[in-house]
């Protein structure tokens, strides 16, 4: 039984359309991530989920009820951590924890939080004083704080360094593992591709596909790329005449094909048939980023962090 | 919000903790601003141990009616507390938590954000009805104030109280930002005070000034503070003048709250 499910949510505001028709089902201890370029609609989608906002349109059901009118059941079994959400400068890290468990009836414990996220030298911090950083895991705590059934995590690992990163992404993976769900909001396909059992690409306030990463990269037509040094003199043709090899191009010693899905296998088994080594070959696939940028086309610098 | 069926008996006891915890957070927030604290509580305190260590001003004076300088300035330094932490310094600070996202953080959480809002009235105006008592009971050891008619002191300071957090609330609902909310404060004080008599006390304005004094949330405070303090019941009117700043700003701004 899926804990989340939305069908054809729409929300406005006044005449922009921030989500026009967006529909998915999120399943009990799944990973699921919301990607899509700024703007796209991710927010306000994970809003309408947490009862934040008031849809326009179409069915929310969050464990079975609809979070505008059972918004206190949501807000008991849904931890949220918001993008750009902050705390009064001097209030400190542990108060903080302690302020937050005590929204809760059946609270997790603070310290392991405090623990698993580093926070334990800066628990008597003020937040004014924290690095972004610590402000983000901070931001975590609070939403894992409620022993959550479902955590929306909105830009997650925004703001961290790469080892903070890893971390968090652990963290995640093991909130789930204890039998939460967790519904992750980002532009960063990375984490999206490390973290996510399945992801829902949102573009425009519409949903462009749903799939597990790999399927998303799998049903996007790419090219493929490789290049590689030949151990000895070879034929342009035997490759040229390959219906997978759309262009080679050949650069000092080394060849550097383009073609179809198939590439890969077609060229290694001519040479293999030649008796001829690849050398330092490097093979290219497409990424989540490729499927990502293919599926909406928009400039790829829109899409850096 | 329409479903309440479910709660257990637990769940409204972990509720009022929470709550308690908040009120306290929140307490704790206001005494590590140095800046609150000395604007609201110690410079009108200090202010009135000073005048009352000045011999001429404890003496009656015929320019006030038989009364002393420093007891005219007693309900006025009690107003000066109330309007600094219920006007000047609530609205800015609600007005950040709104605008820095602490309010939408909490509303993801059980605890309803309009209990952030109950814990900030409840410690600003409850800093200015300290003050105020702490502020009267000095007065009685200066010979001013009147211990004889206490009940309708309490009763005019919770009247006034209650009025200024009107006004401060209905500065907060209507100004987008924190800086805006500052600016209205801080303009909202100078006539609030002036109409309280900080500069000119109350029995030496001119008989037009008075009744817009008298018609003015502060003006009728600081007179009803000062019947009572005397040791006689308030007028009505001040009472009532009272009220009806305390309903209409209160409802208005209930009205118009933006809450993000």
């Amino acid at each position: 039984m899926p804990v989340i499910e939305v069908h054809g949510l729409a929300k406005a505001y006044g005449k922009q359309r921030a989500v026009e028709d967006v529909s998915f089902e999120v399943q009990r201890g799944e990973i699921f991530g919301i990607l899509g370029p700024n703007g796209a609609g991710k927010t306000t989608t994970v809003e309408c989920i947490a009862g934040l906002r008031t849809r326009d349109a179409g069915t929310v059901r969050v464990l079975g009820v609809d979070p505008e009118r059972d918004r206190d059941a949501v807000r008991r079994s849904v931890g949220v951590q918001l993008q750009n959400g902050e705390l009064p400068e001097k209030l400190r890290v542990g108060e903080a924890l302690e302020l937050y468990a005590s929204f809760y009836p059946e609270p997790a414990s603070s310290a392991e939080l405090i623990e698993v996220l580093g926070l334990g030298t800066v628990v008597n911090s003020y937040w004014g004083v924290l690095s972004g950083g610590q402000k983000q895991r901070l931001s975590i705590a609070l939403a894992l704080i409620g022993g959550p059934t479902i955590a929306i995590l909105d830009e997650l690992t925004t703001g961290l360094d790469p080892a903070a990163r890893r971390e968090t992404w652990d963290l995640i993976e093991g909130v789930r593992d204890r039998g939460a769900t967790i519904l992750l909001v980002t532009h960063f396909m990375q984490e999206a591709e490390r973290l996510c059992d399945r992801l829902a690409v949102i573009d425009h306030g519409r949903v462009a596909a749903i799939d597990s990463p790999a399927g998303i990269v799998a049903g996007i037509e790419t090219e493929q790329r490789m290049r590689f040094r030949p151990s000895v003199p070879l034929d342009e043709n035997l490759l040229t005449d390959l219906p997978e090899v759309t262009e080679l191009v050949r650069v000092g010693e080394q060849w550097q094909l383009r073609g179809t899905a198939d590439l890969i296998w077609a060229v290694t088994s001519v040479l293999a048939r030649n008796g001829i080594v690849a050398q330092q070959l490097r093979v290219e696939q497409p990424s989540l980023d490729d499927a990502f940028v293919a599926m909406t086309a928009r400039p790829a610098k829109e899409q850096d962090r | 919000m329409t479903t309440t069926t479910d709660r257990h008996p637990v769940a409204d006891n972990y509720r009022r903790t929470a709550f308690r915890r908040l009120l306290r957070t929140e307490a704790l927030l206001f005494a590590r601003t140095p800046m609150a604290v000395t604007w609201s509580a110690l410079l009108p305190v200090i202010a009135f141990i000073v005048l009352g260590c000045i011999p001429g001003l404890r003496e009656s004076s015929k320019d006030l009616n038989g009364d002393s300088y420093l007891a005219a300035y007693l309900p006025i330094l009690m107003a000066f507390s109330l309007v600094m932490s219920a006007v000047n310094l609530l609205p800015p600070t609600l007005a950040l938590y709104r605008e820095k996202g602490i309010l939408r953080r909490l509303s993801t959480t059980p605890a309803p954000a309009a209990w952030l809002l109950a814990a900030q009235a409840a410690i600003f105006a409850g800093v200015g009805l300290v003050v105020s008592v702490a502020l009267f009971a000095l007065g009685i050891g200066f010979d001013v104030s009147v211990p004889r008619q206490f009940i309708g002191f309490v009763l005019s300071l919770v009247l006034l109280g209650a009025a200024t957090l009107g006004i401060g609330l209905l500065v907060t609902a209507v100004a987008r930002t924190s800086k805006a909310a500052n600016a209205v404060s801080f303009t909202l004080f100078f006539p609030l005070m002036f109409l309280a008599g900080l500069w000119v006390p109350r029995p030496l304005m001119p008989s037009v000034l008075r009744t817009v004094s008298d018609y003015s949330p502060l003006g009728a405070g600081v007179g009803a503070l000062q019947d009572s303090i005397a040791g006689h019941w308030p007028p009505a009117q001040n009472l009532l003048v009272l009220l009806a700043w305390a309903v209409t700003t209160g409802g208005l701004a209930v009205r118009f709250f933006r809450w993000q």
